[in-house]
């Protein structure tokens, strides 16, 4: 297990972090420092709390107990509004995009500079069609509503509402589960260089490995509510841990049992 | 399970939901009284409120008032009170059957689809969405319906009262024989301004409920399809029920001597 002291203020640290849902103890002591415009893919088995992680680090879910910084500052000390405002300087993009169905393309992209930063529309959809051609999209997609687009283009349109504001932090929640794995590429590599444009500080969480390995720099295990390995990704083939071995190979066998009800 | 310790336990359990409920509302209404404000969603909600739920409350309260004439007819004929029917036809329309038919309607057609529409944007992470862009959802989402269901509702209950007394005066002129002018006197001397702001004070309250089941339940769907079913079945029932109970205490103080 590789674990080097942190040279300067992590861009976003996890100490600690405890929830649960009722009896489920979902995250059960989560510690992670992530470095400024470092890429970390956080990978594990469905249900093991990737996506609580996220939702807790954006607000979204109150944790127990643990620390959540942002930039050295402690979310939990702040108010809704300064929470908003970090808010404002984090992108994501959702596992289904999570797009507004009432609302054309463009807006979607450009909703948080008319909503959050109180943009006009006009120089507001000029952004969000500059942004919709990033992601390989053309100026016409911008009128069409999100009903009307395949999978690939709608975490395209999600991406593209996820790095409208230039971030400093982007999260991307499984961005390759549902397509192709063409498009899946595709995907990826859009990341990487609109991450890179941004130069921004990105989490993924996935359980595609080809898909992480495109995106890290870094990874790190979750399993049974912590980060059980954390390492360059050029290490996770010889992590040395039987856990990651097994989910990077796909094995039935080894110290990852599937819970199965029995019959 | 002990039959008492399961009545405490759902005892606190409808004390809980209530508390939740309380607490959304007044969250709710707070927000209506502070910026920022999105002219735009309350603009859509008071369109597809107000606009597209008129021709529904119109033909329910034209053919409301067109029965009533009918059915006061039968009635009062038996002890020779036929003139009654203007001034009950008025009464019934503006006090109760106006306000009470246009909020079931809405509570229908409105409710049922507050619930869903928020409901499907819970279950597909859009509500979680409008927080990662800086924008509170019960702002955004909230306010607008609350705003909108308060307002437009007496402007639907105000139309519904003109329609259903029209229907009783069309049915009574032109099927009953009575006089046109008598009928138009008869239902203006008895009519008095307290019977038609009882039902649009009724209205607004009613507009209220609706707007409050229907982004409540909606807002706090969970489980996938399911979830929103269940979340859109149980806004129109509750809203249903408290438009009646409402209407009931509303009605207790206008007119209790």
């Amino acid at each position: 297990m590789t674990n080097t002291p942190a040279p300067k203020t992590p861009k976003i640290r996890l100490k600690d972090v405890h929830k649960s849902f009722g009896d489920k103890r979902i995250l059960q002591g989560f510690s992670l420092d992530v470095m400024p415009q470092e890429s970390v893919v956080i990978i594990g088995g469905s249900g093991t709390g990737k996506s609580v992680m996220l939702k807790c680090i954006l607000g979204l879910l109150e944790p127990e107990s643990g620390e959540i910084d942002i930039d050295g500052v402690r979310l939990s000390t702040l108010s809704r509004g300064e929470r908003e405002q970090v808010n404002a300087k984090i992108g994501m993009l959702f596992q289904n995009a999570a797009l507004f169905d009432s609302l054309p393309v463009w807006e979607n992209v450009a909703f948080g500079l008319i909503q959050g930063k109180k943009m006009r529309r006009g120089p507001a959809k000029e952004i969000a069609i500059e942004k919709l051609a990033q992601v390989g999209l053309t100026a016409d997609v911008g009128a069409l509503s999100p009903a009307e687009l395949s999978g690939g283009m709608r975490k395209r349109v999600g991406l593209a509402r996820a790095i409208a504001g230039d971030p400093d932090i982007i999260f991307f929640d499984e961005p390759t589960t549902g397509l192709d794995p063409i498009m899946g590429h595709v995907i990826d590599e859009l990341i990487v260089k609109c991450v890179k444009q941004v130069g921004a500080t990105a989490i993924t969480i996935t359980h595609d490995m080809a898909s992480a390995r495109r995106i890290a720099d870094r990874m790190a295990m979750l399993y049974q509510g912590k980060v059980i390995w954390h390492g360059p990704v050029t290490n996770i083939d010889n992590s040395g841990n039987a856990y990651v071995e097994q989910f990077i190979t796909g094995s039935a066998e080894g110290p990852i049992k599937m819970e199965l009800r029995k019959l | 399970m002990n039959p008492v310790r399961a009545l405490g336990a759902g005892f606190l359990k409808f004390l809980a939901a209530n508390g939740r409920l309380t607490v959304f509302a007044l969250n709710g209404v707070s927000h209506c009284v502070r910026p920022p404000f999105y002219p735009r969603m309350i603009l859509r909600q008071l369109i597809d409120i107000g606009y597209y739920s008129l021709p529904v409350v119109a033909l329910t309260t034209l053919f409301a008032g067109m029965v009533l004439a009918l059915q006061s007819y039968t009635g009062f004929s038996r002890f020779s009170a036929e003139g009654a029917i203007p001034s009950v036809v008025a009464l019934s329309m503006t006090r109760e059957l106006s306000p009470v038919l246009a909020g079931l309607m809405i509570a229908g057609r409105i409710g049922a689809s507050m619930a869903a529409e928020l409901g499907t944007m819970r279950v597909t992470e859009q509500v979680d969405a409008l927080e990662t862009l800086s924008t509170n959802p019960i702002k955004y989402l909230i306010v607008p319906r609350l705003l909108a269901g308060v307002t437009m509702l007496p402007f639907l209950v105000l139309i519904g009262d003109i329609l259903g007394i029209f229907g009783g005066y069309v049915v009574s002129v032109y099927k009953l024989g009575f006089n046109e002018q008598t009928y138009l006197i008869n239902t203006w001397n008895f009519i008095e301004s307290q019977d038609v702001i009882s039902g649009l004070v009724k209205a607004a309250v009613f507009g209220f409920l609706v707007a409050l089941m229907g982004c409540y339940h909606g807002f706090n769907s969970r489980g996938g399809a399911q979830g929103v079913g269940a979340a859109t079945t149980n806004a129109v029932v509750s809203a249903s029920i408290l438009i009646l109970i409402a209407n009931y205490m509303i009605t207790e103080i206008f007119f209790a001597q």
